[in-house]
């Protein structure tokens, strides 16, 4: 039995002995005479937008398939989850449920049958959604095409999966309770932070997660994705994500456009450009750029780190000169359209290639990409990949001569460190 | 004094050293990515795994390209290029590729005996009846070139690429919008068969004019989804 499954057993005996399933985390009734509903215009239209702020259809669309009818499947570390149907399909998907049930379902993390579901669905952030926002969302749900698709049950291992555990995992790390404005900030920060907080669930990326999955208190320290091996970095650190230091209209590019004078999405984030934030309205992205510039800044650690081996910098060197230095410059400045507008990231001063662990850079170089297609970049330049023209010691001595380099002092990276993170889920 | 020359200095410096690369802003800069598998301009040599890409007709690199992203077909590395790109991008690519008319090399010598080539031929340009197995050239051209607007030609590929589609597509790997002929077909095909027409195809050289034909010549023997024009 793994040390995980060792805690999670220990913390349901505790919230046995405390009654945990049957008193301290019981389930509201739903009143049974209710009948599935149709929302206002305006209602639609609000749900449509925080369906897109939640980004509700990548987890609940499987590849090529119909929007919204679930079935793809997310890996965990506690095994394989299954996205539900959100369609109104009446068999399948949400057809039966009312209003009340949708409600409990954000707020309260409950099935249509009350039965307590698996965080993977971000219940631990949509508590905070509004039940105005809830019904919204529901009314916008509803007017979709309805898809027969029966849900696939999860492939937890046990004991993940089971309501007793649920139950103890719940009382540890769930808290129920719709967002609460700070009277000591601007309505806009507020938004900003009930987006962010709540139907954004940004921090199911960027807080990281405990031993047993929990978000609870992660802040925004950042964190590997579980099995797709990209690193969401902090938005607490000024080496990582933090735009404590960029203008608001910088934060708000990057949202909107997925490029910014001072970075860009790549992997997952460009994902989340493209399915969410670039489709928001421009005042709510306003309105996240404020609450993000707010969030604290961690003092820096100290100490440099060690500078690779002269053999492994040489070896970074060439490799650099004869595969990146043609787009990305001798001295990682970066390149640019003859109209001046970015086209290829300066690698001089940044993040990317500095942050820790350093799996961002060894995808980045190793599976390349697109970045996010947006109204403003429809045509963004690619990074080839070059997983299959590098080995992976190579791959290991140009990111540590990146790290290494032009005022860079990071750690250098293996060989090991690029076999584990350049692999993953698609 | 010192600080009145040094940041002059200084900015003299880092200016010099900031000039970024000046890039060009050509499609063919863009999809830099693409070369390092299909090679300069997407004109991948017989000789390795990846196919070539130039010249290929726009529906079918489009059609290839959405099968990557919406999981049709499987090749992480495609997939991970690809998604979740909207199709606008994704037919820019593809007519982009399409539109490179370069010459192609000459096709790598075949291993296999002069029988298994010669069951090889007869199986691309007349089938075999009896096991209901259509022409290559029935779909992909008489000059086995592909035809506009989606069906690409079989000629200028690796062996290894072809063989390897081949058996994707009977195990299901690859796939294609329905009705899937191909898969059809390719579930017909034994393993001696599958080597058979892929090494053959693999050792033709390119004929000239090497672009896909306009038009299928014959009323076509199979419907099927991948056939249909740009959506």
């Amino acid at each position: 039995m793994s040390w995980r499954k060792v805690l999670l057993v220990l913390l349901a005996l505790v919230a046995l002995a405390l009654g945990a399933p049957t008193l301290l985390d019981r389930s509201d009734a739903v009143a049974d005479n209710m009948r599935p509903g149709t929302g206002t215009p305006e209602q639609i239209e609000r749900g449509r937008l925080l369906a897109l702020a939640g980004n509700c259809a990548t987890c609940h669309t499987t590849r090529g398939g119909a929007p919204y009818a679930g079935g793809r499947a997310i890996g965990t570390p506690f095994g394989t989850v299954y996205a539900g149907n959100l369609t109104p399909d009446e068999a399948t998907g949400l057809g039966r449920w009312t209003a009340e049930h949708f409600w409990r379902a954000l707020h309260q993390g409950r099935g249509y049958d009350g039965r307590r579901l698996v965080p993977a669905f971000p219940y631990t952030e949509f508590t905070r959604i509004t039940r105005a926002d809830s019904d919204a969302l529901y009314a916008y749900l509803r007017t979709l095409p309805a898809v027969a698709q029966p849900n696939r049950g999860h492939e937890l291992e046990w004991p993940y999966g089971t309501q007793t555990a649920l139950a103890a995992w719940r009382l540890a790390f769930f808290r129920a309770g719709p967002w609460q404005d700070d009277p000591g900030r601007s309505a806009e920060w507020n938004r900003g932070a009930y987006l962010v907080n709540g139907a954004g669930h940004c921090v199911a990326c960027h807080g990281g997660r405990n031993a047993l999955g929990g978000t609870a208190d992660a802040g925004f320290g950042g964190g590997l994705i579980p099995s797709r091996n990209w690193y969401a970095p902090a938005f607490t650190r000024a080496g990582e994500a933090s735009v404590a230091d960029w203008p608001l209209e910088q934060i708000v590019a990057l949202l909107r456009d997925g490029v910014a004078p001072r970075g860009r999405a790549i992997g997952p984030m460009a994902e989340v450009v493209m399915r969410s934030t670039q489709h928001l309205p421009a005042a709510d992205l306003q309105a996240m750029a404020v609450y993000l510039k707010s969030l604290p800044v961690e003092a820096v650690r100290a100490s440099p780190a060690q500078p690779p081996l002269p053999a492994v910098m040489e070896q970074g060197r060439q490799l650099y000169r004869d595969h990146c230095a043609a787009c990305h410059g001798d001295a990682g400045e970066g390149g640019v359209l003859p109209g001046g507008a970015p086209a290829v990231p300066a690698l001089a001063g940044n993040r990317t290639v500095t942050m820790d662990p350093p799996a961002n850079l060894v995808r980045a170089i190793a599976l390349g990409g697109f970045g996010a297609v947006t109204a403003a970049n429809p045509r963004p330049f690619g990074m080839p990949p070059f997983a299959h023209v590098l080995r992976d010691e190579q791959i290991a001595a140009v990111a540590s001569f990146l790290r290494a380099s032009w005022g860079a002092q990071a750690a250098p990276v293996s060989a090991f460190d690029v076999a584990r993170f350049r692999g993953g889920e698609d | 004094m010192i600080r009145s020359f040094l940041i002059p200095l200084l900015l003299a410096c880092g200016l010099a050293q900031a000039a970024p690369v000046l890039i060009e802003d050509t499609l063919a800069q863009r999809l830099a990515a693409c070369t390092t598998c299909h090679g300069k301009q997407g004109r991948a040599a017989p000789d390795g795994y990846h196919p070539r890409i130039a010249g290929k007709p726009a529906g079918y690199l489009l059609h290839q390209l959405q099968n990557f992203r919406d999981g049709r077909r499987r090749y992480g590395p495609m997939v991970a290029l690809v998604d979740p790109l909207p199709d606008s991008y994704l037919r820019e690519m593809a007519e982009y590729f399409a539109g490179l008319d370069l010459p192609y090399l000459a096709p790598a010598p075949a291993a296999e005996s002069a029988a298994v080539l010669e069951r090889g031929r007869v199986l691309a340009l007349q089938g075999d009846p009896a096991k209901q197995l259509p022409a290559c050239s029935a779909c992909h051209g008489a000059a086995l070139t592909g035809v506009l607007p989606a069906v690409p030609g079989l000629l200028g590929l690796p062996r290894d690429y072809l063989t390897g589609q081949l058996g994707a597509w009977v195990h299901g790997e690859r796939r294609a919008l329905a009705p899937d002929c191909m898969a059809a077909i390719a579930k017909k095909l034994d393993g001696g068969d599958l080597v058979a027409v892929s090494a053959w195809l693999a050792s033709q050289p390119v004929p000239l004019p090497s672009k896909p034909a306009v038009a299928l010549t014959q009323v076509p023997l199979l419907r099927c989804g991948s056939m249909g024009a740009l959506p």
